[in-house]
């Protein structure tokens, strides 16, 4: 049943979803409609006049191989950490479930690395796996591994896509406890005396109770990885080796902040944006469908 | 089929919190056993305990001599009902009651055959590729029971599944229940506190309180022979009425000087020594026919259609009294009422014992 408040002033109304509206402009239609009208002008070199000039930032844009390749690898790195940091939280979550007496102290310190900044999370990660002075880089060069997140691009994207996981699982992990508390006992105690082993049980009965919150969390991972991953990527490879660790965002902020082409970097802001709301459609329009009750 | 056995079954929870106390019990193959009793007294809990959702602090459950302590929920051989019916919300209902089959490795037209009788048996048939939030409470509930009737377990367990439903429904599953039960002769295990689900369904009625048994028996044993006070004013409704009263002698008590002649009481009861009076609302008639007679001062009176209550007051003590309507007039001020001494219960007042023959 729809529930529906009724107004008897006619202003009232307007003037409660105000402030949300005002936020809504100011923060996003404003800089987002700024972004698309830079996308269409060329600046001089010194910054002292631009020009408009169409679609041709957006063609200079398709023609640089390094734009491909930063699309492949926000996708390596958004679906290497979505699939990583969810699978993860999960299984925890599903562990912190059970009646454990220390659960209320691990479910605490599951939470905290949600509270780290993403620029510090990517300092201790480097720290720890820095090739000369990583406290943990040590052990795994001593098992014979070369290892240089510096230098080896792999090395540097593993490292990137285990720290973006480490962050974000904390978040995941709090959204799937509440979504297993939520799942009546009596369902699973039923499913028992059905003869459903706790494998099983987990599969045909949890998991598909639980799809509203998974799907809930994909959408919300997609984004986190695309955006919220530039402070973690800034500071443990600044983008390299070579460009090999630069995502869309991270290139946004290259080439508009560092290399000064503002325009161009409007241009994939722009697209950006269009891939995120296309996916969140595709998401919503597709995955909701098949998401139980 | 089978019967189930427990063996003084004890529950003991963290902070040394006894749930159930030790409870014996044989419930016999192909019986209605119903476990009845206040919130809190241990009846669910038992329940769980058969059926392997709780471990067993003390003691032996068996099920057809097979003692099942150590055994798992899914290969104890049962099936139950819950309370909020605890379907898979995610599944249509042929699949709901398929599910415990397909997890046994049934074969498919096996599956078949078995779910759809049992949707024709509870009348489901239309529902069966419905989700069950597509379906009412009733309809949730047949589902439930469905689920329990197609894997054709040696026990069935229910853990109060109608209290969910509406008054109305409520009755009709109570007949349902009980109809399918005698059809398919297996042995049931029915946990209540509803009373008139209790003495309506069972073939054996189990009351507890406290964590202990309070008595076994027939519904009627239990309703005309209550071995305690709790049972006394638990089963029946209105309640048995509790007097004080004193011993007078060898078959005579009184109650605010009045003499009650009784048929079922101990003997070598000391004369003068304090005794209670129970007193059915339904066995007190007005009028003077009976063996002897008590005056109720009445309050006033509730119409409950075909009976009429009337409330009052008997030595000081709170009193109800049940009669066909028209019998009495509404506006009586005083009523003398008749006991017959065969319909008097006396209990001890120290220990709530019932003190009758031997």
């Amino acid at each position: 049943m729809e529930k529906r408040a009724l107004f008897s002033n006619k202003l009232l109304p307007y003037l409660l979803i105000f402030p949300q509206l005002a936020i809504t402009l100011i923060f996003f239609y404003w800089p987002a409609s700024q972004a698309v009208w830079q996308s269409f002008l060329l600046e001089d070199a010194f910054g002292l006049s631009s020009e408009f000039v169409g679609f041709e930032n957006y063609r200079l844009l398709f023609q640089q191989p390094e734009y491909y390749r930063a699309m492949v690898t926000t996708a390596v790195f958004s679906s290497a950490v979505a699939i990583l940091s969810l699978s993860c939280a999960l299984l925890l979550a599903s562990q912190a479930d059970k009646n454990l007496k220390a659960g209320h102290a691990i479910k605490t310190l599951l939470i905290w690395p949600y509270a780290v900044a993403p620029a510090i999370a990517g300092v201790l990660w480097i720290f720890m796996f820095h090739p000369t002075l990583g406290t943990l880089a040590r052990p795994i060069k001593g098992a014979g591994v070369d290892w240089n997140p510096m230098l080896n691009a792999n090395h540097a994207m593993l490292l990137l896509i285990l720290s973006a996981t480490w962050k974000q699982i904390s978040y995941n992990f709090l959204f799937f406890l509440a979504g297993l508390q939520a799942i009546p006992k009596s369902v699973i105690e039923a499913a028992a005396i059905d003869g459903s082993g706790p494998i099983r049980r987990f599969w045909t009965i949890i998991f598909p109770l639980l799809s509203p919150t998974t799907f809930f969390l994909i959408v919300v991972n997609i984004v986190y990885v695309f955006f919220d991953t530039f402070g973690i990527i800034d500071a443990v490879t600044g983008g390299g080796p070579a460009g090999r660790t630069t995502t869309l965002v991270y290139k946004v902020y290259a080439d508009g902040r560092l290399g000064g082409d503002l325009g161009g970097s409007a241009a994939q802001s722009v697209i950006l944006m269009i891939i995120v709301i296309a996916l969140t459609a595709v998401q919503f329009r597709f995955v909701e469908r098949k998401v139980q009750y | 089929m089978a019967g189930v056995t427990l063996d003084t079954v004890r529950k003991v929870y963290a902070g040394n919190v006894e749930a159930v106390k030790g409870v014996s019990l044989g419930i016999e193959d192909g019986s209605f056993c119903v476990l009845v009793g206040p919130s809190g007294c241990g009846k669910s809990t038992l329940l769980r305990m058969i059926a392997g959702l709780e471990t067993i602090s003390g003691g032996e459950v068996k099920i057809s001599d097979r003692v099942v302590n150590e055994i798992e929920p899914a290969e104890r051989d049962i099936a139950m009902v819950f309370q909020n019916y605890a379907l898979y919300p995610h599944m249509s209902v042929y699949d709901n009651m398929a599910y415990g089959l397909k997890n046994r490795k049934t074969p498919k037209a096996e599956i078949e055959k078995r779910v759809n009788e049992a949707a024709r048996i509870l009348a489901i048939e239309p529902y069966l590729t419905r989700k069950p939030r597509q379906l009412s409470g009733g309809q949730r509930q047949r589902v439930a029971m469905g689920r329990a009737i197609v894997r054709k377990p040696q026990v069935f367990l229910f853990d109060e599944p109608l209290s969910n439903l509406d008054a109305k429904l409520r009755v009709q599953m109570r007949v349902e229940i009980k109809r399918l039960q005698r059809a398919l002769g297996v042995t049931s295990i029915y946990v209540t506190h509803d009373q008139v689900e209790a003495m309506t369904l069972s073939d054996k009625l189990v009351v507890m309180s406290g964590g202990q048994i309070e008595q076994v028996g027939t519904p009627s044993e239990v309703y005309r022979r209550p071995e305690t006070r709790f049972v006394a004013t638990f089963i029946g409704s209105p309640p048995m009425n509790i007097l004080p009263g004193r011993v007078e002698g060898p078959g005579l008590v009184s109650v605010g000087g009045q003499m009650i002649k009784v048929t079922d009481m101990r003997e070598g009861l000391t004369p003068g020594s304090a005794i209670e009076v129970g007193l059915r609302p339904e066995d007190v008639q007005a009028g003077t026919t009976g063996t002897s007679t008590l005056t109720l001062d009445v309050d006033f009176v509730e119409e409950l259609g075909a009976t009429q209550l009337f409330h009052g007051k008997v030595a000081g003590a709170e009193f109800v009294v049940q009669a066909s309507t028209g019998q009495l007039p509404s506006d009586t001020r005083d009523l003398t009422l008749s006991i017959d001494a065969d319909n008097v219960h006396l209990f001890d007042p120290q220990t709530t014992k019932r003190l009758g023959v031997a």
